[in-house]
């Protein structure tokens, strides 16, 4: 669980994204170091969803937009989706299967280390069911389901589609923690959510406000 | 390691089709009430019967899979499976072969262990039903792997129902074409063994090929 990440650096100049020849976004920039996490807000429907299926190569878009830059080569986009988590809303769960199946898969698939499920189902707080059809499981309980996976992959990027939505409070702070725990290690996080990450060093997260046409960067750790 | 995560993928979709055992009995049950139903709607003779029988086993076999086409990639779509794949430590294309091979295991292998209720009921003769099930084995990859093609291009339609199998219709007639005369030993030229190889020739071909076309339908259909 602890294998070294890679430090990519993620450039984003001039995206624009149109879905269903409708202007979603417009002239986005970012930039996300190695150890920093990026919280994307903006109301419903403003297009965080479409911004991170970008970021993870699912939408077309111009090739020079979004940049996955790892140990100063560019462009190493293979690479880097295939060392990526993504935790959409679709769990990705089997439900005729068990919780332990269900995560075993994803890592024989992903080429990981089946005897780290255990330890990650504890700390979702689903070890008491590891031999349960994952169709019992509560909505909570399956997005926990789903982000074991972060878990038990080690990949250097994650991004998380609402990881908190059906979550518990103390799930709230499972996944800062999680989030914490992956920042540590320097790996990416970019996040839609409006959770406020209970963080020890704030500095390491970024928010950006999606909107229409207000479009404004802060930086939690220079206001608090 | 990729050979793990091959055959991961081949033995979930298995152990799944199991546990929804109602979907492949149901597929059976298809398969052989057509086989039922043809010697109602021919008449009682027993020589025309058993002379087209290997189409009737071969039309019950495409129909059936056909029926199953809906649901090849339908679920893993739904629930987020497919996206979080393409993160997966193999291709796209890799994972599609795979489970083009795991579709062939859960939908065509039902239907050749259960073929000879069907070669019972038509009166078939045994080398004739011999030469049905290898028939059967080598065409019926191609019908899944096309199959698979039009069941990743329609996999984003709420209702795509019967727009897949009316897609690879075409792409399917020269399967059945094959799979016939590669049954049939009125010619004794050799022409039934010729279609065998051919057969299995498109068989080969379009396992090859079509993981490409499935990776990248499945692709375009996240957009």
């Amino acid at each position: 669980m602890d294998k070294s990440l890679l430090n990519y650096k993620l450039k984003v100049e001039k995206l624009n994204l149109i879905r269903s020849s409708r202007m979603i976004l417009e002239d986005i920039a970012f930039e996300v170091k190695a150890g920093e996490a990026l919280l994307l807000r903006g109301a419903n429907g403003v297009g965080k969803t479409s911004l991170l299926m970008a970021l993870a190569g699912y939408l077309h878009i111009e090739k020079s937009t979004v940049d996955w830059v790892i140990e100063s080569k560019s462009n190493d986009e293979h690479l880097a989706i295939e060392d990526m988590h993504f935790i959409a809303h679709q769990h990705a769960i089997k439900e005729a299967l068990s919780l332990r199946d269900n995560l075993s898969f994803w890592v024989n698939i992903n080429g990981g280390q089946n005897s780290d499920i255990d330890l990650a189902l504890e700390q979702a707080g689903l070890n008491h069911a590891a031999d349960f059809e994952a169709g019992l499981l509560s909505a909570g309980q399956k997005k926990r389901l789903s982000l074991a996976r972060l878990l038990i992959i080690p990949k250097s990027i994650w991004l998380l589609d609402e990881p908190t939505s059906a979550l518990d409070s103390e799930g709230d702070k499972w996944v800062a923690s999680i989030i914490d725990k992956q920042l540590d290690r320097g790996g990416i996080v970019i996040a839609a959510t409006h959770l406020d990450l209970p963080m020890k060093k704030h500095k390491r997260i970024k928010t950006m406000i999606l909107g229409q046409a207000s479009l404004e960067q802060t930086n939690l750790g220079q206001t608090s | 390691m990729s050979i793990k995560a091959f055959s991961a993928i081949i033995i979930r979709d298995v152990k799944l089709a199991t546990r929804s055992f109602g979907d492949m009995l149901t597929l059976v049950l298809f398969f052989t009430m057509i086989g039922v139903i043809i010697p109602f709607a021919v008449g009682p003779n027993k020589a025309l019967l058993s002379s087209i029988a290997p189409g009737i086993v071969w039309m019950a076999a495409f129909l059936s899979s056909l029926l199953a086409i809906d649901r090849f990639f339908r679920a893993d779509y739904e629930d987020g499976s497919l996206l979080a794949m393409r993160h997966a430590s193999i291709s796209l294309e890799m994972i599609a072969f795979a489970k083009l091979i795991a579709l062939w295991l859960t939908v065509i292998l039902p239907l050749i262990i259960a073929s000879p209720m069907l070669a019972l009921m038509l009166n078939m003769d045994f080398e004739i039903f011999g030469r049905t099930i290898l028939s059967l084995l080598l065409g019926t990859p191609a019908l899944i792997a096309f199959g698979g093609v039009g069941a990743a291009i329609t996999v984003s339609l709420k209702r795509g129902g019967l727009i897949a199998p009316v897609l690879i219709l075409p792409l399917s007639i020269p399967i059945l074409i094959f799979g016939i005369s590669a049954i049939r030993s009125n010619s004794g030229m050799g022409v039934e063994d010729n279609a065998m190889l051919f057969l299995a020739g498109i068989s080969l071909l379009a396992m090859a090929f079509t993981p490409f076309a499935i990776a990248l339908a499945l692709r375009l259909e996240q957009e």
